[in-house]
């Protein structure tokens, strides 16, 4: 009875003034979100010059603009190309990279070859994009992987250093017992690998998919130096080509622009949960 | 005969982890490691990216060290990077904080002030950048701050901090739901409050995480690149050009592809020593404590 009645005496009040000074804050968030929406949603002709004109609501609401910018953008097949580039490079990563570090975790503490490796595959994080995108344009152009393919590929190679440091992490968490006793009941380390090991990395394996998905999805620089004027865009190219094409008519370019934003926000809706925790989850291990 | 089956086994596994190991590290060496060495070796030339080239020695590097608009790129990419990273800091371990207290409505705020992370950064750009052109100078009656040599690196800094906050916000708020309870409330018997609660107790604990969003945001404004193509182009008169942007500019598309593989292979030390020395420093700031 006693310890019932304890923690409602020490449940400390809701501290009002911090709950509305973040409520308020809110406004530097959904602002720039507001105005997208209210200027993709007016005519052309309904644009003042002065802030009240162009902040204001719509009078009629018509979805014209976002019509237009579909068309214009080409917006099915990009978004169907950055589509297939994302889940391609998020499943290859999460199937490669577990395996690569499952190899190389295992072994590390006993064999150079494989401590070696995992230096050599790690210190990569520290190569940016800018000293690799100039040759690899070249290099890309020779094999023919100056397109879509290409653009997987180099992505899974440019996650790999920070995926293998998550799952090897994770991979010490993990006791090698599981693994043996598999292996006496004769199990290949193959077998064994998909049976037992790839299921129990499950959570790490959410935010790997997480944080390459992101990336992947949102990054410019790779499709625009690989496959930048093959015709074939990306949701970010194909928003790149249109701005310097109908930069002018705003209506028209906010409309792609929420275009381009609404698959990630409706995403975000779905799993915000794993979305915020393989973030977080990706940062701090 | 056990030992031997024993052995046989270990060598199918040894064999299993080896045939896992080469094809990855032939990738690896294919995608990273040879356009590494390439960019590295082309450094050496006065390439224009295509047709002959010859091999100049340390000329591109000497020109390097003179050439000012090479120059203004470092200096604007390390006065955005570090104001942002300080600004982001702050501003996210305060929101932190915040979000972290006794506050109704606390997932709903937590999910809204993450929004901007799941956001590309070429689209928040240009968002922004109508934002800078129109809405700012009606309010404020001035011209765009992105027309201006003085004030266009603001209007960048805005965009970064705006977008990096999030993901800040959100490793301080884990840093800081990992302070034991009982340690407040022992300082709590000692008389700490406030601003004293906070540089005593809390700052001490949260120390990693300070490391780890020091190094990460820094390293993510050294990179920055979508913010300026969506947003200036590297101008007016060059004074927004990042490395990056440099780089991708006048390598890809002005024929200096020589000359900026060695700025690349220059930005790429400054990144690595930027982020082993910071881990360095931090890391060594939390043993002390």
């Amino acid at each position: 009875m006693a310890n019932n009645t304890v923690p409602a005496k020490v449940k400390e009040r809701v501290n009002w003034p911090i709950t509305i000074l973040l409520i308020v804050g809110l406004i530097t968030i959904i602002f720039p979100l507001y105005m997208a929406v209210v200027i993709a949603l007016k005519d052309p002709s309904e644009m003042t010059n002065d802030i009240a004109g162009i902040l204001s609501l719509p009078s009629t609401w018509s979805l014209d603009n976002f019509i237009e910018a579909i068309q214009v953008t080409d917006f099915f097949n990009s978004f169907m190309n950055s589509l297939i580039i994302t889940v391609a490079a998020v499943v290859i990563s999460v199937l490669v990279h577990s395996l690569a570090a499952y190899a190389i975790g295992r072994n590390m503490d006993k064999k150079k070859l494989f401590k070696a490796s995992y230096y050599f595959i790690v210190a990569g994080m520290y190569v940016p994009f800018a000293i690799l995108m100039m040759p690899l344009v070249k290099q890309t152009a020779i094999l023919h992987l100056d397109n879509m393919v290409g653009v997987m590929v180099l992505y899974v190679v440019f996650y790999m250093p920070m995926n293998m440091m998550l799952y090897t992490g994770y991979l010490r968490n993990i006791p090698t017992a599981l693994e043996e006793a598999a292996r006496v009941d004769g199990a290949s380390t193959w077998t064994t690998y998909w049976k037992v090991i790839f299921p129990l990395m499950k959570p790490m394996h959410a935010t790997v998919a997480v944080i390459t998905g992101l990336a992947v999805w949102n990054d410019v620089m790779t499709p625009l130096v690989i496959m930048g004027g093959s015709g074939v865009n990306t949701l970010p190219l194909a928003q790149m080509n249109f701005q310097t094409a109908f930069a002018t008519n705003y209506n028209l370019a906010f409309a792609s622009y929420l275009l381009a934003m609404l698959p990630m926000i409706i995403f975000y809706i779905v799993a915000q949960k794993q979305i915020i925790g393989g973030v977080t989850n990706g940062a701090v291990k | 005969m056990a030992s031997i089956a024993a052995s046989k086994a270990g060598s199918d596994r040894n064999r299993t982890f080896l045939a896992i190991l080469i094809p990855v590290l032939v990738l690896f060496i294919a995608f990273n490691t040879i356009p590494l060495l390439t960019g590295f070796f082309y450094s050496f030339t006065d390439s224009k990216g295509y047709g002959a080239f010859e091999i100049v020695g340390l000329q591109n590097y000497i020109d390097l060290f003179q050439d000012a608009r090479v120059g203004n790129s470092y200096l604007f990419t390390f006065k955005i990077s570090v104001v942002s990273t300080i600004l982001v800091n702050v501003i996210s371990l305060t929101l932190a904080i915040g979000l972290s207290s006794k506050i109704k409505f606390k997932s709903a705020l937590r999910g809204i002030y993450f929004v901007p992370r799941i956001l590309g950064g070429l689209v928040v750009g240009y968002v922004f950048s109508y934002f800078f052109t129109y809405i700012v100078p009606a309010l404020t009656g001035t011209t765009s701050m992105l027309a201006s040599k003085e004030w266009a690196w603001v209007a960048i800094v805005v965009v970064l901090v705006w977008q990096a906050c999030a993901q800040t916000t959100i490793i301080y708020i884990t840093g800081l739901s990992s302070v034991p309870e009982d340690v407040y409330e022992a300082g709590a018997l000692d008389g700490a409050t406030g601003w004293d609660k906070f540089r005593y107790l809390t700052f001490p604990l949260i120390m990693p995480s300070i490391t780890t969003n020091m190094v990460l945001v820094m390293k993510d404004m050294l990179m920055t690149f979508d913010q300026i193509v969506a947003m200036t182009s590297g101008g007016p008169a060059q004074s927004t050009e990042s490395i990056s942007y440099l780089i991708y500019q006048n390598g890809l598309n002005n024929s200096q592809f020589g000359f900026q593989c060695a700025n690349a292979v220059i930005f790429f030390i400054v990144i690595a020593v930027i982020s082993i020395a910071q881990t360095k420093f931090l890391n060594s700031k939390e043993e002390q404590l």
